[in-house]
Formats: structure tokens, C-alpha cells, sequence
């Protein structure tokens, strides 16, 4: 009776959306302010009345309901409750019905917060905001409703992966959907922007804290993911250039340039179709994502609940969405302002120039994942692109951009002094020129690509709180101003700085984990140890331990520093999941400073005298987990500026002020006599 | 197969963990034991979802890093031992698309986006500036904004 009433509910937030488009659009057209609010009170109806249909879902997870099919296909009653929780957004049917959460919960968001958008924009991005839900609610509703009932239901349910049976994963979709529907928030402004023709100063600010938010939360889902890659496939890969990693990465890559674009068009007005297309554009890489991962026209190793019948719908859905939305940006934008110029050297151009970088790298990504299949169909011929291409490519670009980027905060708008800034910068350029030599000199082997690699970390780090002492005046002003100026400081600034620091801190890791990864794999029995770069790891046994749906042999290792004192004692597992039948490894990492000691315990052999021998791996990871923290940083980045008063409070009084009724600017609204 | 039985499939590939450096399998001399290695990463297992046959145990990855350490240490240089898997296996099997001229559009585009980003650039600098179209009300709104001293994003002062 219960999933009834989700389904029930479902099916009304998608009767809640279409009142939510039909009722904005109407008082657009009208300028009827009750309209509008009818509006805007259907799309937090149908938050509510969603956020009722998931917790049903969730509920007959957590009591393990079998006669609902998805449960049965994805549960099992002796699943710890977590995973029983988690398995609602496991499956295709489940992650669905959160990404629809996702984007009702932000329309709801839109409506309730959105006070200091004039009535036109907001009732358009309103009503852009309930169309997009209409899509994936009808979706889900018609072809991949997770309420649908078994008429013979199973005693048992046939469990979730248990690859996915962990933390990280629990946590991983939610971050990601959240980053990845926050984008369509910024694809309703940027339609709205377009229909009333004015993408200015105030619109732009309204675009920054969505993206924000939006990014932030798609970087915790990434990093989230790797990290889970890194500690449960068991040999401590954390990125593969898979299909399904990219396809979340162009998103992140996207709504990158956009926050730096935007930045450009609230400050000086400049590049508004720019700043559109791009809000477009994210949006159009998420529901592109949403479809590579689901449909299957992509072999990955982490592709989910591959459906090709779906796949079709959900390449509709992308088609129609992003060809509507990119058509009204063809026939609009020409007529746009094109706001301030500014300078060949100048903050503007920086700007410019991250994005196109950006930009850049995102088409690199994206022709990386879909070329296979344009071979495919144009010449029948089979081939891969994998690992290596990106490397060539993508690498390079990041490698540029990473070099100008703590440039680019020094430069002032308009016109700038590009000998100044650099100027600013001898210290950060002494100190990465010292890593750089410091490492060629003592890193064993020696790696040029590992020293530009630290070089550039130090750079970014020390370049982006260049920016900071400049703007303190540190060691030039009297402490008391200094200290005056540090707590003047805008949070946005300090999240700008952070996230640039994350970035020098993920290179960095990214460089030495990559560059003087250690690995050494041997055959043991008890007793015996094997060495990975100076440390010793002991083999002392190895016993049975049951879990709560799962059976393992744990081993016990003890693990020696190069200068012979106990590092840490081992606990790697080998687990079979019985509901299943899949065998799963759990690793043991042993944190020494910055970086890991993974050891993992493989399959059991039977060795030259008929004792028992174990295939062991250990790998040295070094700074590893720099890789995750520095994601970390960036993210915290992007939740301190979002926490900046200008974005929080002032947005609407502002916004309200620099749009007095005025007569409106060309072009003209649609809909509005000229 | 349903799609979850696919996922696991792929999952059991990846986890049937140490493949490419089992000890069983390695070569004596380290230095053609590296480049192996090096050239694992390259070639991709092809009955597996998408990994190299460095990371995967799927057996068919196993037979592929024998033929390449055989071949390596016949003393085969990187570039024969590429040639000898494509012929037998088509393009397919390498993880770095070569470069062709069927291949050119893949391994040119980032570049042509980059040149012309940069000529937009350019010719945005060279343009005059267009005439405003907001009313003096709004302009003045808009210098107050940016006036603002809270406001100040970091202009180099």
C-alpha cells in the first residue's frame, strides 16, 4: 500500500510539472502575477509530493518489499541497513527517480528563493525548469518506474553489486546528481535570458551561485568516485578515462568555464552569449552523461544498469532538450549585447583564455569518448581511444592553463601590466624552479615529467596565495593594516584562492602518485614478506571471518618502515558474497604521512610442498592522498565563495536595483508587441 | 544477460586482482620486464568492458601479456610488437589510436578548437566597441554595482 502511495506520488509531481509550465508560461505571456505564483507554488508541490514518492522507495528497501520488482532485483533482506538504504538509488529505476528528486528539489529552490529575478525571467526559467522535469518524470513514470509490483514475488532478492556495497558509493550518486541536475537551474536562466533578451550584470550573478553550488557538489561526486576506485578495484587506479568518467567529467569541465565566464559578464557585462552557451551547455553534458552511462552504446567498466530501449528514450530527451534550447540560442543571441572591451592583456583576456582552454579540453574529452562509435558507423571500423590519447591531449592543455592560471587573478580588468604581474609572481616562480631542481636532483628514478609535474603544483600553490599577500599588502603595510585587510577580505576571494591551491595540491599528488608509484607482487606463504619501495610486509596469517552477507579470509601483515620500526599491521580481505556468488577484494592501506601503503590479498594457491600460498600485492602510493584531498579543497572553495554575503544576500536587492522598470533593451522580449 | 550481470562480469575481470605482475608470469631481465609493462597499458583486453590487460585477469588478457612478453623478449622493438597485435587483431586492440589519416580529425580537434578560440580572441580585440543599449537608469544601477566596495573581486590594487 505504501509504494502505491509513491506511485501515486510520482504521478502527481509529473501532473504538479506540467501545471508548473503551463502556469508560468501563461503568466509570462499575460504578466499575471498570480500565474506566476501558481507556478512557483506547483514546482514546490512537486518537490514535496517526489520527495514522499522516494522515501516510499526507500522504505520498501529498508523492509526488503519483494513483490516490488526493483527491490527484488536489487536487495536482499540480510543486506546491512546502509546498503539496504543505498540500494534505492542503485539501479537504474532508483537513480532516476533521485536525478527527477534533484531537479524538482532545485525548480522548488528556483521558485522559492528566486524573489529578486524580475517576474518575466523568473517566470520563464520557472517554467524552462518544469519542462525539463516533465521529461525525466514521464520517463520514469512511463519507462522505468521503480514502483512497478511483481505478481509472483521472490523470496529473496537478488542483492546489490557488492562492489557497491560501500560508503563512498552510498554517498557518490546523490553528490553527483545534485552537481549534475544543479546545471539545469543554469540552462532554465540561461532559456529565460535568452526569451527576455537580457543576459547583463545582474542575470550573470543570479547564474554564478547556481553553478557554484552545482560544481561544487559534482566535485565531491568525482572525487568520491576515484577515491572509491582507488581503494575497492584493488590495484589503486583512481582514474581510467573511462567512458562513464568522462562523461561526468565534461560536465565539471563545462560548469568550470562557465563560473569563470560568468565572472567575466557580471563585472564588466562582456561575453553574455558566451556565458549562455555555456549555461547551456552544462546541462546538455549532464543529460549526455546520463544517457552514455545508461544506454550501453559505450563499453566501460563501470557502465550500471545498461538498458538499450531506454537508451533511445533518453537520447530523445537529450535531443530535443539541448536542440530546443541551442535553436532559441541561434536565433537570439546574434542580437545581444557584447558588453565592455577590454584590453589583449587584461583580466578579461585571462579569462577568455581559461575558457578556451577549457573549452578545448571538453571537446578533447568528449571526441575522445564518442570517436570509437563515429568510426564505427561512418566506416565500419573498429578501434579504441583509451588512456594514452588523453594523456597526449587533454594533459598538455591542463598543463598550459595551469601555467597562466595564478597569472590571471593579478591582472586587473580592462587593461593590465602584464611585467607588474609577473613581477608578483619571482617568488612562486624561485620556489617552483627549486622544487623542480630539488627533484630532478634526489628522486629516484628521475623524471622530468615528475619535475615540471611538482614544479607546476608549487606554482599553482604559492602563485594563489601570491594573489592574497598582494591584496593584504603583507610585509609592505604596517601588521595592523595587514591583518585589517586579511579580515576585509571577501569570502569569495578566499574561495577562489582555495580552489586554485586545491588544484597545485591534486597536481601534485597526481604527479608523484603517477610518476614513483611502487609495486611488487609475490607469492607467499606464512611467514614469508615481500618489499615495496624499502618497506617490508610480512605475511603472518590468514583466518576465515564471516561478515553479515558475506564470507572472507582475512589476512594478517605486518608492515615495516625502511628504518626497520612497525609501520602498521595489514588487514586485506578476499570476501564472497554468497547472494551473488562475486568475490571481492578489500584492500588495507596503511597511511604514512602523505602517502599509502595498499596491500592486497589475493587468490589462494596451493604452493611446491601443498602448504597454502596467497598471491600478495603491495604497492607504494606516494602523496596519494593528495589526489583526494586537493578535490577537497576545491569543493570547500566553491562552498566558502558560495557563503560569500554578495552571492547570499545582496543578489536580489541588487539585482532588483540595477533593473528599474525602465523601457526593456533590445531585442525585444518574445511575446511583446514591439 | 541483465545489465547488473554484465556489471559483475566486468566487476570479476578487475577483481581477480595482481594479474600483470603475478610472479609467475614475469620476465627475468627487469628492464624487458618494464617495457612490457609499458606496453600493457597500451593494448587493450578485448572481451573485457574497457581496460588494458595491464589491469585485467580476464584470461584472454593473460594470453595477450604472454605474446607480448614473448615477443619482448625476442628482443622485438615497441613499434614490431604494436604491428604484430594489430595484425592479428585489428586496430581495436590498441588504447592509443594511431596516427592516421582516418585519425586525424581525433587527434587534430583539440588543437583547431584551441586556434580558433584564439582567433575569436583576437578578433574581438580588434572590433570597436559596440554601443551600449542600456538606458542612462540602468547604466547608472549597474556602475553602482561595480562600485560597490564589497564588491571589489581582486582587481590588482
Amino acid at each position: 500500500m505504501i509504494v502505491e502511495v509513491g506511485a501515486f506520488a510520482l504521478i502527481l509531481s509529473l501532473i504538479l510539472s506540467v501545471l508548473q509550465t503551463g502556469a508560468s508560461t501563461l503568466a509570462r505571456v499575460r504578466r499575471a502575477p498570480v500565474l506566476a505564483a501558481v507556478g512557483e507554488g506547483a514546482a514546490i508541490a512537486a518537490f514535496f509530493t517526489l520527495a514522499v514518492s522516494f522515501a516510499t522507495l526507500i522504505y520498501a528497501f529498508v523492509v526488503s518489499d519483494f513483490s516490488v520488482a526493483n527491490v527484488a532485483t536489487n536487495s536482499h533482506s540480510a543486506k546491512p541497513l546502509l546498503y539496504r538504504v543505498g540500494g534505492a538509488w542503485g539501479s537504474h529505476e532508483g537513480s532516476m527517480l533521485m536525478w527527477c528528486l534533484a531537479l524538482t528539489g532545485f525548480g522548488a529552490l528556483l521558485a522559492g528563493y528566486g524573489r529578486g529575478l524580475t517576474a518575466g525571467l523568473k517566470a520563464v526559467a520557472v517554467a524552462t525548469q518544469g519542462a525539463l522535469g516533465i521529461a525525466f518524470l514521464a520517463y520514469t513514470v512511463f519507462a522505468s518506474n521503480p514502483f512497478w509490483r511483481l505478481t509472483d514475488p521472490p523470496v529473496e532478492g537478488r542483492s546489490l553489486n557488492p562492489l557497491l556495497q560501500d560508503p563512498a558509493l552510498i554517498l557518490h550518486p546523490p553528490f553527483l546528481y545534485v552537481g549534475y541536475v544543479g546545471l539545469s537551474v543554469v540552462f532554465s536562466l540561461a532559456i529565460a535570458a535568452l526569451v527576455e533578451g537580457r543576459a547583463d550584470a545582474a542575470w550573470a550573478r543570479w547564474v554564478r551561485p547556481w553553478t557554484l553550488a552545482a560544481w561544487s557538489a559534482l566535485t565531491v561526486g568525482i572525487t568520491l568516485g576515484a577515491f572509491w576506485a582507488y581503494y575497492e578495484l584493488g590495484w589503486g587506479g583512481w582514474w581510467f578515462w573511462d567512458p562513464v568518467e568522462n562523461a561526468s567529467f565534461m560536465p565539471w569541465l563545462i560548469a568550470t568555464a562557465l563560473l569563470h565566464s560568468a565572472v567575466v559578464t557580471e563585472r564588466r557585462g562582456a561575453l553574455p552569449g558566451w556565458t549562455i552557451f555555456l549555461a547551456l551547455g552544462g546541462y546538455t553534458f549532464s543529460m549526455l552523461g546520463a544517457f552514455l552511462v545508461r544506454s550501453g552504446v559505450l563499453t566501460s567498466v563501470h557502465a550500471f544498469a545498461v538498458d538499450p530501449t531506454r537508451g533511445v528514450l533518453l537520447l530523445t530527451i537529450l535531443g530535443v532538450t539541448a536542440g530546443l534550447g541551442f535553436a532559441l540560442f541561434a536565433w537570439r543571441a546574434p542580437a545581444m549585447a557584447r558588453g565592455g572591451m577590454f584590453a589583449p592583456i587584461s583580466r578579461e583576456s585571462a579569462l577568455v583564455l581559461n575558457n578556451i582552454l577549457l573549452a578545448a579540453a571538453t571537446a578533447t574529452v568528449l571526441l575522445g569518448t564518442l570517436y570509437p562509435l563515429i568510426r564505427e558507423a561512418m566506416a565500419g571500423e573498429a578501434i579504441s581511444v583509451g588512456p594514452p590519447y588523453f594523456n597526449l591531449t587533454f594533459t598538455p592543455l591542463m598543463f598550459i592553463l595551469l601555467l597562466l592560471l595564478p597569472a590571471g587573478p593579478l591582472l586587473a580588468w580592462k587593461r593590465a601590466d602584464a611585467g607588474a604581474a609577473l613581477q608578483r609572481l619571482w617568488v612562486a616562480a624561485l620556489l617552483a624552479a627549486m622544487a623542480a631542481v630539488a627533484t630532478l636532483a634526489l628522486a629516484e628514478p628521475r623524471s622530468l615529467f615528475g619535475a615540471a609535474g611538482l614544479a607546476l603544483g608549487v606554482w599553482l600553490i604559492i602563485g594563489s596565495a601570491t594573489e592574497v599577500a598582494e591584496r593584504i599588502r603583507l610585509f609592505r603595510a604596517p601588521r595592523g593594516e595587514v591583518l585589517r585587510r586579511l579580515g576585509g577580505l571577501p569570502r569569495g576571494t578566499w574561495g577562489m584562492t582555495l580552489a586554485h591551491a586545491g588544484l597545485g595540491v591534486f597536481v601534485l599528488g597526481a604527479v608523484f602518485e603517477t610518476t614513483w608509484k611502487a609495486e611488487t607482487a609475490e607469492v607467499l606463504a606464512i611467514g614469508q614478506r615481500l618489499e615495496v619501495a624499502g618497506y617490508v610486509v610480512a605475511l603472518e596469517n590468514v583466518a576465515p571471518v564471516q561478515g553479515p552477507n558475506y564470507e572472507a579470509e582475512q589476512a594478517t601483515l605486518r608492515a615495516f618502515a625502511p628504518d626497520g620500526t612497525l609501520a602498521c599491521m595489514a588487514r586485506p580481505e578476499r570476501r564472497l558474497y554468497s547472494a551473488g556468488g562475486q568475490t571481492t577484494s578489500e584492500v588495507a592501506i596503511c597511511t604514512r604521512g602523505l602517502s599509502h601503503l595498499y596491500v592486497v590479498l589475493g587468490e589462494r594457491r596451493s604452493g611446491a610442498d601443498g602448504q597454502p600460498v596467497w598471491l600478495v600485492t603491495g604497492y607504494w602510493n606516494p602523496w596519494a592522498l593528495l589526489i583526494f584531498l586537493g578535490p577537497g579543497l576545491m569543493a570547500l572553495g566553491g562552498v566558502v565563495s558560495l557563503s560569500d554575503r554578495r552571492l547570499r544576500l545582496a543578489v536580489g536587492r541588487r539585482a532588483a536595483q540595477a533593473q528599474p522598470a525602465g523601457p526593456e533593451p533590445a531585442p525585444k522580449p518574445l511575446g511583446e508587441p514591439a | 544477460m541483465t545489465a547488473l550481470g554484465r556489471w559483475l562480469v566486468v566487476a570479476c575481470a578487475v577483481l581477480c586482482l595482481g594479474a600483470a605482475s603475478d610472479p609467475g608470469e614475469r620476465l627475468a631481465d627487469p628492464a624487458q620486464e618494464a617495457r612490457a609493462r609499458a606496453l600493457f597499458k597500451e593494448v587493450r583486453c578485448l572481451v573485457c568492458q574497457n581496460e588494458s590487460i595491464d589491469a585485467s585477469n580476464a584470461e584472454l588478457a593473460q594470453d595477450l601479456r604472454a605474446i607480448v612478453r614473448q615477443e619482448v623478449a625476442q628482443g622485438r622493438s615497441d613499434v614490431e610488437v604494436r604491428r604484430f597485435l594489430t595484425d592479428r587483431y585489428g586496430e581495436y586492440v590498441l588504447l592509443k589510436p594511431r596516427f592516421s589519416w582516418a585519425n586525424a580529425a581525433l587527434w587534430l580537434f583539440p588543437l583547431v578548437v584551441v586556434l580558433a578560440g584564439a582567433g575569436l580572441l583576437i578578433g574581438r580585440w580588434r572590433t570597436p566597441e559596440a554601443e551600449s543599449d542600456l538606458t542612462g537608469a540602468e547604466t547608472d544601477a549597474l556602475a553602482r554595482l561595480a562600485d560597490d566596495p564589497g564588491t571589489d573581486r581582486g582587481s590588482a590594487s
